[in-house]
């Protein structure tokens, strides 16, 4: 498996986007943000496991624990701004085209 | 809505309660005004968004101070079944000049029924917008030098 399709398959599983998004809003440890997503401590250390793995993410040692940000190498985040890109357009554009009082 | 991610490509669908025709022309005419707000290459807010229906035309912003910026080629124009585009945006957040890391986005409409079509975006070969990336390493390493999609990402869900 290429890098690139690690990057991609590790933001195919809605839990660990959650868990990139997050980290894209800012950098968080796993205690903050496992109360933020509907899987044990440990789910979410696998999680993390596998975004490091894809280079989505990396771990800055802090004290006993380390503090996760989003690895600024890389096209992970071009393709997750996409996706999201993508997904909010089409909603947009169903909204658009489903106008009420609209219709031709 | 699909969010299913494939290697180098991402695909997305939607149905909409719409003829297909509609649908083409919705998709085509009015883009500029469902497109999300975050995506703005130029300093100032845009004006209006310009998608000229041709091969060879451009998608284009226009910014409030007359500047311009082209950031997709029409590549092919089909109507009503499909339009499809290049996006020369690259990791940098700046208009790719290079055509050679340009990727390409692909919008298919197919009727369902005479009031409902589905459509479908493909957006594919990300991997060319990657080649040479490994240069810019240095260059983009840092808090402060993170790419642009990323601070724009969070605004994207952030909105939502």
């Amino acid at each position: 498996m290429t890098s690139d399709t690690t990057q991609l398959s590790a933001l195919g599983d809605a839990t660990r986007r959650r868990v990139f998004e997050l980290i894209a809003e800012r950098p968080r440890n796993v205690a903050e943000i496992t109360p933020l997503v509907s899987v044990s401590q440990s789910a979410v250390s696998q999680h993390l496991k596998v975004l490091r793995n894809a280079r989505l993410v990396r771990a800055v040692p802090r004290g006993a624990s380390n503090v996760y940000h989003i690895d600024p190498h890389g096209l992970g985040q071009m393709r997750a701004w996409l996706d999201a890109y993508w997904e909010k357009t089409l909603a947009a554009y169903k909204a658009a085209v489903e106008k009420p009082g609209d219709t031709s | 809505m699909n969010s299913q991610i494939a290697a180098a490509t991402i695909r997305k669908s939607v149905v909409v309660e719409a003829s297909i025709e509609r649908a083409f022309d919705v998709f085509t005419r009015e883009f500029g005004n469902f497109k999300p707000p975050d995506h703005n290459l130029l300093a100032v807010p845009i004006a209006e968004t310009v998608f000229e229906p041709r091969v060879g035309g451009c998608i284009y912003d226009r910014g409030i101070d007359g500047s311009e910026c082209r950031w997709a080629r029409v590549l092919a124009y089909d109507p009503p079944r499909m339009v499809r585009l290049s996006w020369d945006i690259n990791t940098q957040w700046q208009v790719e000049t290079d055509l050679e890391r340009t990727s390409e986005w692909e919008v298919r409409f197919i009727a369902e029924a005479p009031d409902r079509t589905r459509v479908e975006i493909e957006h594919r070969h990300l991997d060319r917008h990657g080649q040479g990336w490994q240069a810019k390493r240095d260059a983009i390493d840092g808090e402060n030098g993170w790419p642009i999609y990323l601070t724009r990402f969070a605004g994207l869900f952030g909105s939502n």
